[in-house]
């Protein structure tokens, strides 16, 4: 059969945003159609996402197309239930943000089109099955941020565009390494890119566990996550981005990298993972309570927001350490729940500062009087970053702990006739990690505390309340966030058939 | 089915008559000239995929070999002579104006022909098998270099340069001679193909060890690099281009060849591999670093020469991987089309601003926004983005590297990639960051040069999704 005839509806989804970003540099009005381009992804997910559960478990929408078959690559489109959240939330959070995003007055045509790259950059990497297109996708959104940044951002833009353009390259081509490392450890003659085979193959016993290969993979994909020691440019970037690029970023596609680990290194190389936990463990608490600290001394929303998205990592690396179907399944539900409230914090960030142009806590203050929907949009967000019982995030955490607690070799009991009670390094981290939920609702609370209440600056009393587009894509946001945390059944469903066999 | 002899011949032919054309051509726009070569060369190439195996004379002496390594530099070499021409054509104006003369356009018809008698010793070199015939066909491109390195003679830069070169190249020379001789010493063989089963003497590391040193210079690896940022600044854009394509990549063919049959030997691998691998991380990190503070384009582009000739030995010192000959290749054809597209942007934006500094970018995404996204794709490519040709012969060469378990190199080489990227989106920021400057000229295109740029840019994007095409033409 002649292959164009026979893709893969995701192939689809992929092109849209860049056939949008072609018309919208061929002169088409460029928010319009990014605007339709995304919400024509949205809608083609939302009948996926309806037609999955029909087609039963494991990759659904394959196609696959030979590209260098000499090195078993080839172009394998396909997705499960994991991927299908990840692709709703790619889609929604391109939607919400093109929907906030301000036309700048400087080449409104290259700012829509880099988003539009960006969108397909990410989708394309959670609906490839082959490892060398799922890296290569991800690449994609690396130039579009670069110039997002550059361009159109705010404060130090162009130390902040650097920095993060070297670092996720860096990154990035440590994780190419560890990419071919786990391509030659398979037994030879047999060698694939192809995700479902390598998966196979682990199952069969026939790939050695490589410590090096998930050590590679862990700094490569730790780069591009944030984690603890790596983390440095995320902050930076997302404080001087305008709010679409973060909220992308930020939302979507630093989840590749934890994303590409529960994938690879959870069912492939397992060992590896349980011999080096003790040291992800130590950078996890790092990042929940290093950058929670940190977070908390922070003087202005957009900093603390880029912070506490860094610190939000590791209670995902916390449910990816542990590595029980639980834990896993935590941290799969926090990708997507902490891509929805990270994405709607900065857009209500990026819509304060085109209103009072600062983001400093010691000029705001009072703003709930005249903006009072404005204000219960943030606390919404607020409450759903923090974890709050009835937000999607309360059940990731709430599962990402339960299963890190029971993660490791138990040290409770009885030996010898005596009793013990002592806690391994999964549950000391585990505390740490339900400390991190107290720190954030220390941030979170007097952020919102110093920005909308307290008295009124005289300068903020015209200010206009959040409406149209902006107002629609939050509630949408919250809608959904608050949906999927009374009915975390919805997700868990999806996504834990597609963890760990 | 022609004898692959023939291409030379004709290639030579076509010099020839060229030159006769050139000094009957006295009222014709010289540019003619360069058509006539363009599509002279581009004949031979067509011919190039109708040749059968010769049982010519020569080759029945071993002198010359036609295996599809050699073929695919001969038609390698041809294309990088089209697209040098094609500079060359936006370039002429340039050259005129440095060149005194009573006649308008005296000295540019030379300047068109000059690189069709380089692009036949270089097709020579694909080729050649034996040493003799090695050294003959590498004078012949180094010869021709000196002439058009030094071709802008009022221009105190390029005389520099070609003098520069002059001396660095006839010191390489003497390397490689006293090399083949110390070689020819120890094995009693010029032969490269009859060399076998030799004892690794010391006489005889000392030999290659000295072809290495030559060799080292042709291709622009520390510490043999030293001319090449001042002979690039120098140099006239199209004859920068020319060398930093053309020459390196005969270089890598000879490299490749000479190399073959002493690392078939284990006795001589365990020797020569370190050697070679030391050789690529020290050009990798000068290359890279050394780039970084670069303002001006075209030395920057040299750097950059120096920096992929490192990627090229890494490929050279995985000897023994499956993939590794072919990544090589492919590698090089990528930096065939992403250099060759850079300078393509280069000429005319140099021309219409005056410079050649990166300043000279500023704002160009505003000016002239199909120049721009080409010279984006230029830059993404040699940085290493995916999606692009550059990209994917790095996937390649660092797969064979780690399959030779060559760690250290490889670290070293994606440590280097992540300064690539500072240096090449200089270029970037400054097309698309900087505003352009208030009295900027229009820039204008030649026909063929927009020709070639498209050509050069789908190529890129094309080969970075689907390889396969170029692969399977590959040995």
């Amino acid at each position: 059969m002649n292959p164009l005839f026979s893709q893969s509806p995701l192939l689809f989804l992929i092109v849209v945003p860049l056939v949008a970003a072609a018309f919208i540099m061929a002169g088409w009005n460029a928010r319009f159609t990014a605007l339709l381009g995304a919400s024509v992804s949205l809608f083609f997910v939302c009948v996926l996402l309806a037609t999955y559960p029909t087609l039963g478990p494991g990759y659904q929408f394959v196609s696959s197309v030979p590209v260098v078959p000499q090195l078993g690559i080839s172009f394998t489109l396909g997705a499960d239930g994991l991927s299908l959240v990840m692709l709703a939330l790619s889609a929604l959070v391109t939607v919400a943000a093109v929907a906030v995003a301000r036309t700048p007055e400087k080449n409104p045509q290259w700012f829509y089109a880099c988003l539009m790259f960006i969108s397909a950059g990410v989708i394309g990497a959670f609906a490839s099955v082959d490892l060398f297109f799922f890296y290569m996708f991800h690449e994609l959104a690396l130039i579009p941020t670069f110039l997002l940044i550059g361009i159109w951002g705010s404060g130090d833009r162009q130390a902040a565009a650097w920095k993060a353009t070297i670092y996720l390259a860096l990154g990035s081509f440590v994780l190419m390494l560890g990419l071919i490392g786990l391509y030659l450890v398979q037994p030879e003659g047999y060698r694939t890119f192809d995700l479902r085979r390598i998966t196979m193959m682990a199952e069969a016993g026939l790939i050695t566990d490589a410590a090096w290969v998930y050590l590679l993979l862990l700094t490569g994909f730790g780069i591009l996550v944030s984690l603890f020691p790596f983390h440095t440019w995320a902050p930076q970037a997302y404080a001087s981005a305008p709010a679409p690029a973060a909220m992308l970023h930020a939302g979507v596609l630093k989840k590749f990298g934890l994303y590409g680990l529960i994938r690879i290194a959870a069912p492939i190389l397992p060992d590896a993972v349980r011999q080096y936990s003790n040291i992800l463990l130590i950078l996890l608490v790092g990042n929940i309570l290093y950058i929670g600290y940190v977070t908390i001394a922070q003087r202005k929303l957009d900093w603390m927001l880029g912070y506490s998205s860094v610190m939000h990592m590791g209670y995902i690396f916390l449910g990816f350490a542990a590595l029980n179907t639980v834990s896993l399944t935590g941290a799969s539900m926090m990708l997507f729940a902490h891509g929805l409230s990270i994405a709607a914090l900065f857009a209500l960030s990026g819509e304060l500062r085109a209103r009072t142009g600062t983001l400093d806590f010691a000029e705001l203050g009072g703003l709930a009087k005249t903006m009072p929907a404005f204000g219960l949009f943030f606390g919404f967000a607020a409450m759903a970053a923090i974890g709050l019982p009835g937000f999607v995030g309360f059940a990731g955490e709430l599962l990402v702990f339960f299963g890190s607690f029971s993660g490791g070799k138990s040290l409770m009991g009885f030996a010898g006739g005596k009793e013990i009670f002592a806690l391994n390094n999964f549950q000391i981290a585990t505390v740490c990690g339900v400390w991190g939920v107290v720190i954030s609702a220390i941030y979170m609370l007097r952020a919102y505390r110093r920005i909308f209440l307290g008295t009124q600056n005289a300068r903020w009393s015209g200010l206009p309340d959040l409406a149209g587009l902006s107002r629609t894509a939050l509630t949408v946001l919250i809608t959904v966030m608050l949906a999927t945390g009374f009915f975390p059944q919805l997700l868990v469903k999806l996504i834990a058939p597609a963890l760990l066999p | 089915m022609i004898p692959p002899l023939a291409l030379e011949i004709c290639v030579v032919c076509l010099g020839l008559f060229l030159l006769m054309a050139d000094s009957f051509l006295v009222k014709t726009d010289k540019s003619a000239l360069a058509y006539g070569a363009i599509v002279g060369l581009g004949c031979v190439l067509v011919l190039s995929f109708f040749t059968g195996s010769g049982g010519a004379g020569m080759e029945a002496c071993g002198f010359y070999v036609t295996d599809p390594q050699g073929m695919f530099f001969k038609r390698f070499a041809l294309l990088a002579t089209i697209l040098t021409l094609v500079l060359a054509i936006d370039y002429a104006p340039v050259v005129e104006r440095f060149i005194p003369g009573s006649a308008p356009q005296a000295g540019v018809g030379e300047f068109f022909v000059l690189p069709v008698f380089t692009c036949a010793g270089l097709m020579w070199l694909a080729t050649a098998a034996d040493f003799i015939m090695i050294f003959c066909a590498l004078e012949l491109v180094t010869i021709s270099f000196y002439v058009q390195v030094a071709y802008m003679r009022r221009s105190a830069a390029s005389l520099e340069a070609g003098t520069k070169y002059l001396i660095l190249g006839a010191l390489s020379t003497g390397f490689l001679v006293y090399g083949i001789t110390w070689i020819f010493g120890m094995t009693g063989q010029t032969n490269l193909q009859q060399i076998a089963n030799v004892p690794a003497s010391a006489g005889l590391l000392f030999g290659i060890g000295l072809v290495l040193v030559a060799l080292g210079f042709k291709i622009a690896a520390v510490p043999f690099q030293f001319w090449v940022p001042d002979v690039y600044q120098g140099a006239p854009t199209p004859v920068a281009a020319y060398l930093s394509v053309a020459s390196k990549a005969a270089g890598f063919a000879v490299l490749v060849r000479v190399l073959e049959p002493f690392l078939a030997l284990s006795t001589l691998r365990e020797k020569l591999l370190p050697v070679l691998s030391v050789l690529a991380a020290l050009t990798l990190l000068y290359g890279n670093l050394a780039a970084i503070p670069q303002t001006n384009f075209k030395r920057l582009l040299g750097y950059s020469s120096i920096a992929h000739a490192g990627y090229l030995l890494v490929g050279v010192a995985s000897y023994g991987a499956v993939f590794a000959g072919r990544a090589i290749l492919f590698y090089l054809f990528g930096y065939l089309v992403m250099t060759f597209l850079a300078f393509l942007v280069l000429v005319p934006v140099a021309k219409a601003t005056g410079g050649e500094e990166i300043s000279h970018f500023n704002g160009l995404g505003r000016r002239s926004p199909g120049l721009a996204f080409s010279m984006l794709l230029a830059m993404l490519s040699l940085a290493g983005l995916p999606f692009t040709v550059g990209f994917l012969g790095k996937f390649f060469l660092f797969e064979a590297a780690m399959s030779q378990q060559k760690y250290p190199l490889v670290v070293i080489g994606v440590v280097t990639v992540a300064c690539g990227f500072y240096y090449y989106l200089k270029i970037i920021r400054a097309m698309y960051w900087q505003a352009p400057p208030e009295d900027a000229p229009a820039i204008t295109v030649s026909l063929p040069s927009r020709v070639a740029i498209i050509i050069l840019s789908a190529l890129i994007l094309i080969l970075g999704v689907y390889p396969q095409p170029l692969l399977r033409m590959l040995p």
